[in-house]
């Protein structure tokens, strides 16, 4: 029976893996996410086979709970309020090991078995690791929704005390490896974790959430990975590694796209403002003049291609459905549009597509920032809305500028580019 | 020990697996690849459900029952929303 549950659990794991695969395109993604939902399916009828299990009550009443929760989340969450739900959920799986480690730590104690080191091992892994991403998750998701200040914050000494809570996270998990009897070495360890967890997120800008939360993301696979280790079971281990390597390869596209390094920021680092360099007036002087929608609606009568580059300054005024219907009209009159979408253009990666997706903008007509700058000398028209740092020729020219060295979608190489947004320059 | 390392040996197999698929999934889909890869670390919930049938004490029920609910919120949230964002993205009519 058990070696049957096994090649289930296997079964199970091949399930996620050719979810993931299906992510490669949008053609097969919405299949994939249901390879998805069946293996998780399998694994928990699986497991409810277990002859370990004597009651099942409480066991239906947490799934009824948590499945009620996790559906009205699910059905009522706008879209643009997706970094937060990610943010939440993260926190969640991160939670559910740390109190897994911690019940499979009791229970071990109760049996009066002498744990081997790598279970105690695992155990603080999970719970190191699990309190951190669930603190850290509820802080960030406390930003995205504003209910904490959106901006860095940072006071002396932050570094220290990181560095003191590090050092004392890993003193607390050695005391749970060498003595996993004594019950409260555990539940120090998750709270200095906690707290490490909320000042790790805390000092971070809301313009790297997306970093903040794509790492995030990739804990919480880690913390399932180690969970795995503690229960002896591979669909864990192999499901949280699959996730850990999600979140670390978008942790790195995420930093790419704004050019900085992760330790700055998770620091709060910014690069400092310096001047040198060509200001602003040598670039943009005698070449930027205001319009009227008259003006534009005769440069679209003329353009053959135009290249819609968004930010979320469109996402934030709603202004998505009326970008789409432009697009639709435009089209009808024969003109091609295209969307170039930079990396970082939303509130976390890929943020930005799903918007337009639900303004039911093609999936065709969605290009990266690679493929827009490969043709953009071709666009007759590059309409920028409510998006500036990801168009801002500085990050080119100006070493000192904030966003130097950051990658960006060459508008200025199009013919025309119009744009609309409520910031005026002020590099 | 042994079945440590099998573990390990499980781990970084997987890791590599992971880094192959998942550098292929284009930025279009990463928000969808972030809330399904999400929903899957919902995996959590097998050994909550363990802990929570077992009946060894009423604090490890407890700390069971919790755990489900949190990874089950995580799995069940997780592929419905990524379902609900997939079928936005449609090809051209």
């Amino acid at each position: 029976m058990s070696a049957l549950i096994t090649i289930g659990y296997l079964l199970a794991s091949v399930l996620f893996i050719l979810g993931l695969k299906g992510l490669t395109h949008p053609r097969t993604a919405v299949q994939g996410n249901m390879f998805g939902a069946a293996g998780m399916l399998l694994a928990v009828v699986l497991t409810l086979t277990n002859q370990h299990i004597l009651s099942y009550e409480m066991i239906i009443l947490g799934l009824i709970i948590g499945g009620a929760i996790g559906a009205a989340l699910a059905i009522k969450i706008e879209m643009t309020s997706m970094p937060e739900l990610v943010a939440a959920f993260n926190g969640f799986g991160g939670m559910a090991s740390v109190l897994v480690a911690g019940a499979a730590l009791l229970e071990n104690t109760l049996d009066g078995e002498i744990p081997m080191m790598q279970f105690t091992i695992a155990i603080a892994v999970s719970g190191l690791i699990g309190a951190v991403t669930f603190w850290g998750s509820l802080v960030a998701f406390g930003k995205l929704k504003g209910l904490i200040g959106d901006s860095a914050v940072l006071f002396s000494g932050q570094q220290i005390i990181n560095a003191v809570l590090a050092v004392g996270a890993l003193a607390l998990s050695c005391w749970v490896v060498l003595d996993p009897a004594n019950g409260s070495a555990y539940w120090l360890l998750v709270g200095v974790a906690s707290v490490l967890g909320v000042l790790l997120v805390l000092p971070v800008g809301g313009a790297d959430m997306p970093v903040v939360v794509a790492l995030l993301n990739s804990y919480s696979g880690l913390a399932a990975a180690a969970t795995g280790f503690v229960l002896s079971n591979n669909v864990l281990i192999i499901t949280g590694s699959l996730v850990g390597a999600s979140g670390i390869i978008l942790t790195q596209i995420m930093c790419k796209a704004m050019n900085r390094s992760l330790t700055n920021v998770l620091f709060g680092v910014m690069a400092p403002v310096g001047d040198g360099g060509p200001s602003a007036d040598d670039v943009y002087g005698g070449k930027v003049k205001s319009t009227s929608p008259e003006e534009v609606a005769l440069l679209f009568e003329a353009a053959r291609r135009v290249s819609i580059i968004p930010g979320y300054g469109m996402a934030v005024s709603q202004a998505q459905h009326p970008v789409a219907s432009l697009a639709a009209l435009l089209e009808s009159r024969g003109t091609t549009v295209e969307y170039g979408v930079h990396p970082v253009a939303g509130r976390m990666p890929g943020h930005m597509n799903v918007l337009l997706a639900e303004a039911d903008v093609p999936y065709e007509a969605l290009r990266d920032m690679d493929e827009t700058n490969e043709d953009i000398d071709q666009v007759d028209v590059a309409l920028v809305i409510g998006a500036n740092d990801v168009v801002n020729p500085m990050a080119r020219t100006d070493p000192n500028s904030p966003i130097a060295g950051m990658p960006i979608i060459d508008v200025d190489k199009a013919k025309v580019v119009v744009i609309i947004t409520w910031v005026c320059w002020n590099t | 020990m042994e079945m440590f390392i099998m573990g390990l040996t499980i781990f970084v197999l997987a890791i590599f697996v992971g880094f192959e698929i998942i550098t292929k999934i284009p930025p279009t889909l990463h928000t969808p690849l972030m809330s399904g890869s999400n929903a899957i670390s919902g995996i959590t919930v097998v050994g909550a459900v363990l802990s929570a049938g077992a009946q060894h004490t009423a604090l490890t029920t407890t700390l069971g029952v919790l755990a489900v609910i949190f990874a089950t919120i995580n799995a069940v949230g997780g592929f419905m929303v990524t379902n609900r964002m997939l079928a936005m993205f449609k090809k051209k009519s």
